[in-house]
């Protein structure tokens, strides 16, 4: 049975929607991440589940229970906000029992907890120190610690490393990913960024102008994105949406045909079609295709079992490092192939790139759909 | 992203979270309450007895339509309070300015002892207009003041009794003003020019334009809603102007220096004139709210976007 | 402040800089020399005023102008001097602040982190309150306190000064408290902290600096009041700033300047102390109240 379970859920400011028929649920102990571009809703949806917003119509329950006008404090939850939201006034230990404090836990009892979870985090040096005197990471640290000594069924964070460096974001990640394996609490985690919501989540949803594009596991979200706005906004570089037309007869041997410029237009074959794509014989549609599928012939997917080569002209060549990317042009779109780091290949220059089409999604460019 | 703002959360379940989420408009009740009796009813009140022939006291039995309004243009001595209010306020605001500006770009020079001089320029402000009033009263008399000491300096011949002379004793009472307000207009336009870009300036510098031009062409520009709030604060103290006036001339030599505040003040309780009290008082809110709202209206209004 | 616009300076020549200084020198004579002249005549016998030179230090020092402004100086009808008036200013500028502060800092707490519909018109309304001119409800005030029995007493002008300060406590606080995190609000409505939990504990541990400026701004404003001292109060509650005005004006007797000043500056003395010790909170009290924060 779902732990967290967000049924048909609306929520309108005057008369805007805000969130539009939200249904989503998590089992428990899982990792819930609430990604999509800023003023999708994504952090109104977690107020809400905080109790910290109305909703207009739908049902939040946890653990079975509907936690509907409770207040945020009685839902059994904690969370991590933005900007830490640190009392400044309280020292670390301050912030961390104030919820105690509130409660009326005794002293000794708060200070057992306050040791336990400095130990957890490591900030066991910084507990008389205020806000200001703590570091990023430390503050980010201290919130955690805030919500971790309550203990709840359920853990909140609010884009919680967007405050953070690059580097430290990183290691932070990593942390938290690790406390999660360890207190198997059910998180969910609001993020604007793809990588951190692939990274973190045992489930993703994908939200723009606050409707679910797609819910799923992050491999589902990445391979068959639902449609066009989810493909491209998960992964990085974006996955690369090209103008295409469908060639071929129904259901036999259907090719992809796009065009390139200064040369004939480039077909690619398709052999594991499915019947879905065989309608949009002769139709123009979208190809999508991640650069890691578009690579140098030596570098494909030895594993592919579709893959298509076809001559391209390089236009800008962008060493990586670990990678080299190309960009080249076709349908009339600019392509990103991404190859081996030590491929030889120059911008203005021809070369084989290969397409593994194992990887390949098609899109209606009407409902920007995927077809397959 | 999302509206930051706290809304309770809905309450189904127990009265006590009910009694939770009122809390906060029972806590703002009894100030809007107060701020809507105090103020905006006795706005009605003030106007209703503004249409009434009220004379003592208030008495809502005599309707008079608008013949206080009538006699009130009709009257020399509200026509001399709106004549002074007129002098009044052009010269304040255009003075405390002009001074004001002055000193904030001369004060934006590097000045050694700014921290000295700004609280001077300032110190005024912090005082009552009574007080302001008592020491220039007396500075302006004749017979101790200025005259009395260039006189004793040995300048026979100079004569400075403006605070007598019906004709110009509203200019001593505008001095005094100045001197009071015109720091304060200083700080505002200091805070201002600090609150420019300095990369602009920097810009302006390396495409070669002198000091005076990139104050005249650039930084004063930037100005502009400083002007506009100094203005309608200026505006709004000229239009209140009551306590120098009485610390100084109390409305004298004879009527010269009335002002509508005193106009109102000795209509309704020296003369026992409240129906024409209450209407000047309204002429003076309709003054005083048609600079104010459009300005509120913008700020918020701009504020909001 | 920074000093973003000085580095338009740096290429004045010395005399264009030497014009500035003596400009601003001769500005700072020009505001401190009523200052002056009540310091210096205050502390002068009566004679030396009127034959004297008012800008001439005194040549026989006295502090007798001074006592007899404290405690004997003629004020309308009794030679009792301000020293009664200047306590009526205290005893009415104390809890006028104090409620009004108060008051202030709660409507802010609420307006700006227990929105509702309808918040934004009600403090419209608030601040446009802090503009009226006050002739206007004059009449209206003195009839209720009249009816409530408060006409002519302290308690009355306490109230009146509190009610009409409300707008300007209430603009400073929501204004501070605007720019307070309202996450912190939200992590402490999730530690479970009640309304009041949440002002006392997370608001007002960082709201000592409004605090400040808008009790030196009331404190300033109801101290220097004139036009309520004069319409509201009655034998016994007479403030300062009226008894100072009775005592300059009075037709009665010799006008004895020195003693004026002396009151004058007694008057004065409070705000030019608060001035004097917290100029910065001042300064942003008045910018506050003028350009809205």
């Amino acid at each position: 049975m779902s732990f967290l379970k967000i049924s048909n859920l609306y929520k309108n400011y005057g008369q805007v929607e805000i969130l539009k028929d939200i249904n989503i649920e998590i089992d428990k102990g899982g990792f819930l991440v609430l990604v999509g571009p800023s003023g999708c809703g994504k952090s109104t949806l977690l107020n809400t589940i905080a109790g910290l917003e109305p909703i207009t119509s739908g049902e939040i329950a946890i653990n079975g229970k509907s936690v509907a006008g409770l207040h945020p404090s009685k839902r059994d939850i904690a969370m991590v906000f933005q900007s830490y939201a640190l009392y400044p006034n309280m020292t670390v230990a301050g912030n961390i029992a104030f919820g105690m404090e509130i409660r009326g836990v005794p002293k000794d009892e708060r200070d057992k907890a306050i040791k336990q979870v400095s130990d957890i985090l490591q900030i066991g040096h910084l507990l008389d120190r205020k806000p200001s005197q703590l570091s990023g990471g430390q503050r980010q640290r201290v919130a955690m610690g805030r919500a971790l000594v309550r203990d709840p069924q359920v853990f909140l964070f609010d884009e919680p490393l967007s405050n953070l460096d690059a580097k430290l974001r990183v290691d932070m990640r990593t942390e938290i990913k690790r406390l999660h394996q360890r207190m198997k609490t059910t998180i969910v985690y609001v993020t604007h960024d793809q990588i951190e919501a692939m990274t973190l989540a045992s489930k993703i949803a994908v939200l723009k102008d606050g409707i679910l594009q797609q819910f799923g596991t992050p491999a589902e979200i990445y391979n068959s994105p639902a449609n066009m706005f989810v493909a491209d906004f998960m992964g990085s570089p974006a996955m690369n949406l090209l103008n295409c037309r469908l060639e071929g007869g129904a259901g036999s041997s259907l090719s992809v045909i796009l065009d390139r410029p200064g040369d004939q237009p480039l077909a690619l074959p398709i052999k594991l079609a499915n019947g879905a794509l065989g309608a949009y014989a002769g139709k123009e549609i979208i190809f999508g295709v991640r650069p890691e599928a578009l690579t140098d012939p030596d570098g494909a997917d030895r594993n592919a079992k579709s893959i298509a080569e076809g001559e391209c002209l390089i236009e800008v060549v962008e060493p990586a490092g670990s990678d080299t990317f190309a960009v080249t042009k076709l349908g009339g779109k600019e392509v990103v192939a991404r190859l081996r780091a030590d491929a030889a290949i120059h911008a203005g220059q021809k070369t084989k790139l290969a397409f593994n089409l194992d990887k390949a999604v098609f899109f209606d460019p009407k409902s920007q759909l995927r077809i397959a | 992203m999302a509206d930051l703002t706290t809304t309770a959360p809905r309450a189904v379940t127990n009265p006590r979270a009910t009694l939770q989420d009122l809390l906060p408009k029972i806590v703002l009740a009894p100030s809007f309450a107060l701020i809507l009796i105090f103020v905006y009813g006795f706005i009605v009140f003030t106007g209703f007895l503004s249409f009434s022939g009220s004379k003592l006291l208030p008495d809502f039995s005599t309707w008079v339509g608008l013949n206080n309004y009538v006699r009130l243009f009709n009257h020399p001595n509200w026509i001399t309070a709106l004549k002074n209010l007129a002098i009044f306020s052009v010269l304040y605001i255009v003075v405390c300015s002009f001074i004001g500006l002055a000193l904030a770009i001369f004060l934006d020079q590097k000045i050694r002892g700014e921290g000295f001089l700004r609280p001077i320029y300032l110190y005024p402000m912090a005082l009552s207009f009574i007080v302001t009033g008592v020491a220039w009263k007396w500075f302006l008399d004749p017979g101790i003041g200025l005259e009395h000491v260039m006189q004793s300096w040995g300048w026979e011949s100079f004569s400075f009794r403006w605070i007598k002379e019906g004709q110009m004793a509203i200019y001593t009472i505008v001095i005094a003003a100045v001197w009071q307000s015109s720091g304060f207009v200083m700080a505002m336009f200091l805070a201002g020019l600090r609150g420019v870009d300095n990369e602009i300036i920097k810009a302006a510098q390396i495409d070669g334009a002198s000091t005076l031009t990139i104050y005249r062409r650039i930084i004063i520009p930037l100005m502009r809603p400083v002007f506009l709030s100094a203005f309608v604060v200026l505006a709004h103290l000229a239009i209140k102007s009551y306590d120098l006036v009485v610390a100084m001339t109390d409305g004298g030599p004879g009527t010269a220096t009335w002002t509508p505040a005193l106009f109102m003040q000795k209509f309704t309780f020296g003369r026992n004139e409240m129906g024409m009290g209450a209407a000047s008082a309204i002429i003076m809110m309709m003054m005083i709210f048609a600079i104010i709202v459009p300005y509120l209206y913008s700020e918020l209004g701009g504020k909001k976007k | 402040m920074s000093a973003a616009s000085q580095d338009v300076a740096t290429r004045n020549s010395i005399f264009v800089r030497a014009i500035i200084y003596v400009v601003l020198i001769l500005f700072a004579i020009y505001y401190l020399l009523p200052l002056y002249v009540m310091v210096v005549n205050s502390l002068k016998p009566l004679d030396e005023i009127r034959q004297g030179n008012m800008l001439a230090l005194p040549k026989q020092w006295t502090i007798a102008p001074w006592l007899s402004a404290w405690s004997t100086a003629q004020i309308g009808v009794q030679p009792v001097g301000l020293k009664p008036y200047f306590i009526n200013s205290v005893l009415m500028v104390v809890p006028a602040v104090a409620l009004s502060t108060i008051l202030g800092a709660l409507n802010g707490y609420v307006l700006t982190k227990w929105r509702f519909k309808g918040d934004n018109i009600v403090f419209g309304l608030m601040l446009l309150a802090c503009f009226i001119p006050f002739q206007i409800v004059l009449i209206p005030s003195a009839r209720i306190l009249g009816l409530t029995g408060l006409a002519g007493t302290i308690t009355g002008l306490v109230l009146i000064h509190a009610i009409y300060g409300l707008g300007f406590t209430t603009l400073f606080f929501r204004n501070y408290y605007e720019a307070f995190p309202t996450e912190l609000v939200r992590a402490a409505q999730i530690d479970g902290a009640s309304f009041f939990q949440i002002f006392r504990r997370i608001l007002l541990p960082s709201s000592g600096p409004i605090i400040v400026v808008t009790v030196i701004w009331q404190f300033t404003n109801i101290w220097n009041d004139f036009l309520f001292g004069s319409s509201f109060s009655g034998f016994n509650s007479i403030p300062l700033t009226v008894a100072l005005n009775n005592l300059v004006n009075s037709s009665t007797g010799v006008k004895e300047y020195n003693v004026h000043f002396a009151g004058a500056i007694l008057a004065a003395l409070p705000t030019l102390i608060v001035y004097i010790v917290s100029g910065r909170y001042f300064v942003r009290g008045l910018m506050a109240g003028a350009v809205k924060g």
